[in-house]
């Protein structure tokens, strides 16, 4: 079906592209529970596009990395992070978004830098996956934007992880990079770790203690 | 079969490696901290045994991992603070345990923690994938940050968090550098391990991109920068500093932040062999020197203990950054003989601040008078510590600091006048701190206090030791590894 080179490629830049755009949706969007299912949809493009990445270099072990994306970022993660944002009371809550304009302009302003930074250094190589470095490199920038301008930790925390789905379709879009697959299981872990260790745990145990505050919102969920 | 085993072919970089990992599976597993508190000194002395071996065996390089003359000096000082550290956690876990700070439970934790950190340094010092490398600092950061938050209060936790994001972000940025130099080497080298090994990068360095080499080094320079504490990408530090255990302190000050700037000079080795690149070194200096100068800065007058020891070590950080940026076999032999020493007095200075907190019960320094009357011992080392990491002699920091502003002096004139402005500034601001803490009439809790003297005294007889008289067999060592850094 796919058997033309040049639409393959169309494809892995169509999948690339559109994991800017939707970091673009992470940026503005104000409600807590919506970044979630924001984050689930960028890390299911970016499942989809490291497994294109596979069967395009023909690298079978960038499959793990693709399901790695699917499941955990795309599954497990967000259901676990609406968990905690129910357990903490906080989804029903707007964030104010700084200056939400002024946050798009500069997220357009950094996708053109990562344009001009990475452009000339890629066309010089060569290589297919050019376009791949870009739009990654893009990502990382916006999930930076992202991690500046919130301040919720929740959304901190989607943040940090856009910014990890940009790195892993840099890696997987260089062709061979060997040790993707334990960079992609190092970084998931990373996340997993201390999103349910560091937070679940503590927030829990400030349940236990007397702050009145906490012992009311406690008992809300519980009732 | 077992007769037939021959000792001399276990590979010492397994020993090192497996031993720590193989700890800290156990440990989870292990009830009872006494135990745990053993088997960690245990293990971190039969991995210090396995890294001093390299100095007889050198085991062959692999896609993967490698021993060449810079990293094993740098492996066998992380050994030693890391076995002399877990001494002195010991005592100082007992003492948490019986003040109730911390739990049994969370006690197990920890120890499992600070054998997987052990573990991350080491794994990052011995990697020539720079990929594995960069797992191995990802690992080390994963694991101390849970450390730092384990007192679970709110600064503690506030801390860790702080830490998490800053030292993930940095280390995020380094991965990205390190995807463009595999991106470059690919059309080289040929996909595969080979083209993300240091080694053949190093051979291969003439026929990179410079261009791209370039804009992979910024994102490593702030990636790791982040985990080294360089000014302006410091904030963590101090706070990580401060509210984690101190024997956390005394690794991350000593060791962490060595490991990061190993990381930072084994790209800087690569841009200098490729000749077309950007030279790293002014862009290491202004970092160094800003860092220099803020961290000189912000010791004036600093309330709690552990966060005034947090700013000189980003000061010393800067020095050494803007040693190894200067370049030149006189500088980067300050900068390799400075690591050393730094990690030495500063770990010490932990060992026995960790002591003072605990008997004071604060880390409040207005709270905290007279030590050299009440705990001689104590006070008397904090004072030789202090004394040394000032750049006073006879400690060997003097030695490695005079060469670095002479070196600098003959070089880089205008330099050199805010280097020696920056360590005057420090001076400056420790002695005061230092005169109140150590002397006068004592206040707050004069009881007697269970301290593990021998990790503190060690480390700093080898610091004044140094100062006094270097080995000839050292000093070539280090003119070799300079002579390597170029």
């Amino acid at each position: 079906m796919f058997t033309d080179p040049k639409l393959k490629l169309e494809i892995a830049y169509m999948l690339g592209g559109s994991m800017v755009v939707v970091s673009f949706g992470l940026l503005y969007q104000s409600r807590i529970s919506a970044v979630i299912n924001i984050f689930a949809v960028h890390a299911t493009i970016l499942g989809l596009a490291v497994a294109w990445q596979a069967q395009l270099q023909d690298t079978p072990n960038l499959y793990i990395t693709a399901a790695i994306a699917l499941v955990f970022k795309a599954g497990v993660i967000p259901l676990a992070l609406h968990h905690v944002v129910r357990k903490m009371d906080i989804h029903r809550t707007i964030e104010t978004v700084i200056g939400t304009g002024l946050t798009m302009l500069a997220g357009v302003g950094l996708v053109a830098l990562a344009v001009m930074v990475m452009h000339p250094v890629t066309v010089r190589s060569g290589a297919l996956v050019a376009a791949d470095l870009i739009f990654a490199l893009a990502v990382v920038l916006l999930a930076i934007l992202m991690m500046i301008t919130r301040r919720n930790a929740v959304t901190q925390v989607v943040g940090f992880m856009s910014l990890e789905n940009g790195l892993i379709l840099a890696t997987a879009g260089v062709h061979g990079m060997p040790l993707v697959v334990e960079i992609s299981v190092a970084l998931t872990v990373l996340v997993a770790y201390v999103v349910f260790g560091l937070f679940l745990f503590r927030i829990r145990e400030r349940f236990d203690s007397l702050d009145i505050h906490y012992l009311d919102t406690y008992r809300r969920v519980q009732r | 079969m077992i007769a037939a085993f021959d000792w001399a072919e276990i590979n010492p970089v397994h020993v090192i490696l497996t031993v720590p990992a193989a700890t800290a599976a156990i440990m989870i597993l292990l009830p009872g901290y006494r135990l745990g508190a053993r088997l960690n000194v245990l293990a971190s002395l039969v991995t210090l045994l396995a890294a001093l071996s390299l100095f007889y065996v050198r085991p062959p390089t692999n896609a993967y991992l490698f021993v060449d003359d810079f990293n094993v000096y740098l492996v066998v000082l992380t050994c030693f603070v890391c076995f002399t550290t877990s001494v002195f956690s010991a005592s100082y876990i007992d003492h948490e345990l019986e003040t109730g700070k911390l739990t049994p439970a969370y006690t197990r934790f920890y120890h499992a923690m600070f054998q997987g950190m052990v573990f991350a340094m080491t794994l990052a010092l011995l990697a020539n994938s720079l990929g594995l490398m960069w797992v191995a600092v990802e690992i080390a950061t994963m694991t101390t940050v849970v450390m730092v938050g384990i007192y679970r209060t709110p600064a503690a936790i506030k801390a860790s968090w702080k830490y998490f994001m800053l030292a993930s972000f940095g280390i995020s940025l380094a991965l990205f550098g390190t995807t463009l130099i595999y991106f470059t080497a690919e059309p080289v080298i040929g996909s595969g391990d080979a083209a993300l090994a240091w080694t053949t990068l190093r051979e291969h360095a003439e026929a990179l991109d410079p261009e791209v080499l370039n804009l992979a080094f910024v994102f490593v320079l702030v990636g790791y920068g982040t985990k080294v504490g360089l000014v302006p990408l410091h904030a963590w530090l101090p706070d990580a500093h401060a509210e984690g255990p101190t024997p956390i302190s005394a690794v991350l000050s000593g060791l962490l932040l060595n490991v990061a700037l190993y990381a930072l000079l084994r790209f800087k080795m690569l841009l200098a062999a490729n000749g077309h690149a950007l030279t790293p070194g002014p862009l290491m200096i202004a970092m160094g020197l800003s860092s220099l100068l803020f961290g000189a800065l912000m010791l004036y007058r600093r309330r709690d203990i552990k966060r005034l020891f947090s700013y000189s070590s980003i000061e010393h950080m800067g020095l050494i950054t803007f040693a190894f940026g200067l370049g030149g076999p006189l500088a980067n032999f300050t900068g390799l003989l400075h690591m050393v020493l730094h990690s030495l007095t500063k770990s010490a200075i932990f060992f026995a601040v960790g002591h003072i907190t605990q008997v004071k019960g604060t880390q409040d320094i207005s709270k905290i008078k007279g030590l050299t009357v009440s705990h001689p011992l104590l006070g008397w080392s904090l004072v030789a510590g202090v004394v040394a990491i000032a750049g006073l002699p006879p400690a060997g920091l003097f030695m490695s600091e005079f060469l670095l502003v002479s070196s600098t002096f003959a070089r880089e004139p205008v330099l050199a006048i805010v280097l020696v402005l920056g360590l005057l500034i420090a001076l400056g601001n420790l002695a005061p701190r230092l005169q109140g803490l150590a002397f006068g009439a004592p206040e707050g809790n004069t009881g007697p206090v269970s301290a593990s003297v021998v990790p503190m005294t060690v480390h700093l007889f080898l610091v004044i030791a140094a100062g006094l008289y270097l080995p000839a067999s050292l000093v070539t060592w280090f003119q070799h590894v300079s002579a390597m850094l170029g």
